[in-house]
């Protein structure tokens, strides 16, 4: 315990950082707090100190009305749903694989994580340049790398992110993006997992002549459920939170030419905040209400199926 | 079932390449184990005993040499095929599984033929458990048990699967010491109702002596002697072997042998007929010395430490190669011990010599 002389010093040192917080984080949490409540907001009056809202439920009540946030909603869950079991399962089976081999298991480590120190909106680019059917040279010569080795094996070009393409070609794409590059962290927490593993188990399974499939659903899986519980868990957070995939893909707009609109929860709050604050703050605290729920469903089922 | 090592060899390859420096942890083992004993492998950290063990139930390939489990050659089988069961020296229970579950997995991986029905598999997981007595602790998790409730439930599963041959890496090190006395007769008394061919690794010399049927020494991967654990101790074929076995341990003095007689500081005090003239080293056994007034052999004596029946007199003596000399002597005869020194007679088959550039046994007639 610091004596109370001390105390002063305690509160100076932390003051740096408390000073951060308050400005960055718990001001703009009570703000959104305040604007999702308040209605008829409006950033003059705000500006001149005005502060003479109505206090009610009116921002929820017509962004929870409004189609365009419902669409948002579904791409988002469609994505998350789709994108978080994929990326868990793949990042599994590498990481698995990745701790079995011994030579170039570093080399293959660093291949695996590049996509992580990538910028996104980077590789949302060459995504795009790789899905398109009309290359970046002339329209004719070229009709993207994707849709070239399609037809080796002998399928016709698929119209993926070009105008005129279906929703569920864009959601492919947009899988796959996401998938690939949800990898490197999960590849990387796994692989630790399964490191820290003590091979004494390996080795007394093998004693008592365990198939492999069941050293690996009876054992290895068991022991890594805390890291598979961590990866699940914000896997999902991040999937509500997805956003920069779809701007790199699709470009600000978020849809591709003419097609539907492939824009997300985050992206909702970013284009409602130009003059609608109240609903983007609305919508906000739904999006933080669906992964609090969320959340607490999977860490209550992973605490049943987890041991620690 | 016996087993049979016929020149078994491991060489660990160098890990730096340029130095070159191979690692023999097991030189040219040859020993055949008898159905249904206790053998204890014994040595000090590093002489190749645990490594041996692991070549044995296959979880390591041996560099050279050959395996038998009966008249089978299984060298060239993976661990998965051996059928033996291991116990590991932190047991290894999967700690995400219960006692039963843990007892009951080697059976769920029996297959075709072998493969039994749950109600069977149940049955003798129970017996298994009765077996060591942990009956009762069946639905606890690994970490709910003290150290010698896992090392149980560890023999349980490894004796479930009726394993041809019991192997045992250091399965009372962790164990505190009244547990270890306790745990290494449920060990002797399991092996004895199983009557499995057991093989147990061990550095505690006691352990070795007190319930196994015969050891093997070992000291940087070679075998030195193999036997009943008192013929080795009353018949060491060298220095090593002498000192380690055996609490307090084996008094070593350096010596000579002329005319027949042993001379410790330039005194006779044994007869060693049958000796040719040479230094020598002279192991004597605590229990070795008479006390005697008229003995040959004079020490400094510097305490007495009180055991109950016996008493061991602290001494040193300018030949001894140790800081001290003990004795173990009757408590009566020490009640004399009360001068400055000490005079004993020695007990000619307590005494054994060494050559000096060898080590090993110099024998002489005892009368």
């Amino acid at each position: 315990m610091v004596e109370s002389k001390h105390k002063w010093k305690a509160w100076l040192y932390l003051a740096p950082a408390i000073a951060l917080l308050l400005v960055f984080t718990v001001w703009p949490i009570f703000n959104t707090l305040r604007m999702a409540f308040w209605e008829d907001y409006s950033i003059m009056k705000d500006l001149g100190g005005r502060l003479d809202f109505k206090f009610g439920i009116k921002n929820f009540v017509k962004v929870i009305n409004y189609q365009g946030f419902k669409d948002c909603l579904v791409n988002t869950l469609l994505l998350t749903v789709l994108t978080v079991p994929i990326s868990t399962l793949l990042a599994l089976l590498i990481a698995v694989c990745l701790n079995a081999i011994k030579p170039l298991q570093r080399l293959l480590q660093t291949i695996f994580f590049l996509p992580y120190v990538t910028n996104s909106i980077a590789i949302g680019m060459v995504f795009e340049a790789m899905f398109n059917i009309v290359g970046y040279k002339t329209p004719e010569e070229s009709i993207g790398i994707i849709n070239t080795v399609l037809g080796v094996f002998g399928v016709d070009p698929i119209n993926w992110i070009n105008a005129g393409s279906s929703y569920w070609a864009n959601i492919a794409v947009l899988v796959i993006y996401i998938v690939w590059n949800a990898l490197p962290f999960k590849i990387l927490i796994l692989l630790g997992g399964l490191q820290s593993i003590n091979k004494q188990y390996y080795d007394a399974a093998k004693i008592d002549s365990t198939p492999r499939v069941r050293v690996f659903t009876k054992i290895t899986v068991p022991l890594l459920s805390p890291m598979l519980a961590y990866v699940v868990i914000t896997g999902f957070i991040g999937g509500f939170k997805e956003y920069s995939s779809i701007v790199g893909i699709f470009g600000d707009d978020m849809q591709a030419v003419g097609g539907e609109s492939l824009n997300t929860m985050v992206g909702y709050i970013y284009d409602a905040l130009g003059n609608q604050e109240g609903r983007a703050s609305a919508a906000a605290l739904i999006l933080f209400a669906i992964i609090f729920v969320v959340t607490m469903i999977n860490l209550y089922v992973s605490k049943k199926k987890t041991h620690y | 079932m016996k087993v049979v090592l016929q020149n078994l060899t491991k060489i660990f390859p160098s890990r730096n390449k340029k130095a070159n420096e191979e690692v023999v942890a097991v030189n040219d083992f040859t020993f055949e184990i008898p159905d249904g004993k206790l053998i204890g492998l014994l040595g000090p950290s590093g002489c190749g005993k645990s490594t041996t063990l692991y070549m044995i139930s296959g979880l390591q390939k041996p560099s050279g040499g050959r395996i038998f489990f009966g008249d089978d050659d299984v060298t060239e089988l993976s661990a998965e095929n051996r059928g033996v069961g291991l116990v590991f020296q932190n047991y290894a229970l999967y700690p995400h599984m219960t006692v039963k579950q843990n007892i009951l997995f080697p059976l769920q991986n029996l297959k075709g033929e072998d493969k039994l029905e749950k109600d069977v598999m149940l049955d003798r997981a129970y017996q298994a458990a009765k077996l060591v007595q942990i009956d009762e602790l069946m639905e606890r998790k690994p970490s709910e048990l003290s150290g010698g409730q896992q090392q149980r439930v560890a023999i349980a599963r490894a004796l479930v699967k009726m394993p041809k041959v019991l192997l045992l890496d250091e399965p009372l090190s962790n164990l505190d010491a009244r547990l270890r006395l306790q745990t290494r007769e449920e060990i002797r008394r399991i092996q004895k109702e199983t009557g499995i061919t057991t093989i147990f690794v061990t550095h505690d010399q006691e352990e070795a002596m007190s319930i196994s049927d015969m050891i093997v020494v070992m000291k940087l991967g070679v075998v030195q002697q193999i036997g009943a654990p008192q013929d080795v101790y009353d018949d060491p074929t060298n220095l090593f072997v002498a000192k380690f076995l055996g609490t307090p341990p084996i008094n070593v003095f350096e010596g000579e042998v002329k005319a027949g007689k042993l001379y410790l500081d330039d005194v006779a005090v044994l007869d060693v007929p049958g000796v040719e003239d040479q230094p020598v080293y002279a192991g004597i056994r605590p229990e070795g010395f008479i006390p005697d007034a008229f003995g040959p052999m004079i020490c400094n004596l510097s305490g007495v430490d009180v055991m109950g029946r016996d008493v061991s007199l602290v001494t040193t003596h300018p030949a001894s190669l140790n800081p001290v000399v003990r004795s173990i002597v009757d408590a009566d005869a020490a009640k004399n011990a009360t001068g400055l020194t000490v005079s004993y007679s020695l007990k000619p088959h307590k005494v054994f010599l060494f050559n000096k550039e060898t080590e090993a046994r110099v024998y002489f007639e005892v009368k």
